[in-house]
């Protein structure tokens, strides 16, 4: 499923890698803890949080995740916003609850990692 | 090749940013893309230790033809038991560290599932040195 229609399911807004919404993407993960991101050995992962800080994208770059949905109505801020673009990161904003995001997610056929 | 940088404690807004510039520069000498993984995940892990609980560090950085070796050295309170403290599920991180999405006791252990090589030296009161060595072959 590309990034566009994943920001079309979840009425959600992408802030930054507007370029990059044609990537596909199969697989994801919801977590608030950064510490069980970095232990992910996939690549190519849509991460789902509702961690909105300057960590939760170091702790992308760092696992080559390209694609992160805040959830819970969580806001991305300027510097957010600037080291996602730095990082070649699309980030999305959206209003639906984690629980919500994953279960429509899921519905449409991404799958977990385990 | 040879590179240094300094990680401030308490500094949440830039912890990463070594981590980053060293991902940079293995991309630019064409390292395996998951040896660079497995390598920038330990040295960010460490990267935040320092950030959470140290006064201030400095990495060095060796890269040569066989291997890269990254060297973490801290001014901070030192670990007390280091046997402890590599333990899943064991953090003294403060509730700033918590928020910041980490502190959860799973640092020090990834760091070991990282890398080809993890030694952890401390005294307490000075600091802690953390050496992660990644092989190539």
């Amino acid at each position: 499923m590309t990034i566009a229609e994943i920001a079309k399911i979840l009425d959600a807004n992408i802030i930054t890698g507007h370029d990059l919404a044609d990537h596909n993407i199969d697989i994801a993960f919801a977590s608030d803890l950064m510490s069980d991101v970095l232990t992910l050995k996939d690549d190519n992962v849509l991460l789902i949080t509702g961690l909105a800080n300057l960590q939760t994208l170091r702790t992308a770059e760092m696992s080559d995740i390209h694609c992160i949905v805040f959830a819970r109505n969580k806001k991305v801020s300027p510097e957010m916003q600037q080291l996602a673009e730095e990082n070649d990161i699309t980030v999305l904003e959206c209003r639906y609850s984690v629980f919500r995001t994953c279960g429509i997610l899921y519905q449409a056929g991404i799958s977990p990692i385990f | 090749m040879h590179f240094e940088y300094q990680i401030e404690g308490g500094n949440f807004t830039r912890a990463g940013f070594a981590s980053s510039e060293i991902k940079k520069m293995l991309k630019q000498l064409n390292v395996d893309l998951g040896i660079i993984k497995r390598t920038v995940v330990a040295t960010y892990e460490a990267e935040v230790n320092v950030v959470a609980h140290a006064y201030s560090g400095t990495i060095y950085v060796d890269v040569d033809e066989e291997k890269i070796i990254i060297k973490l050295v801290d001014e901070g309170p030192g670990i007390e038991n280091i046997d402890e403290a590599m333990k899943e599920g064991y953090s003294t991180a403060s509730s700033k560290v918590r928020e910041m999405g980490f502190g959860a006791g799973m640092g020090l252990p990834n760091m070991k599932k990282n890398a080809d090589e993890l030694k952890i030296s401390s005294e307490v009161g000075k600091g802690t040195t953390v050496e992660i060595r990644m092989m190539f072959g």
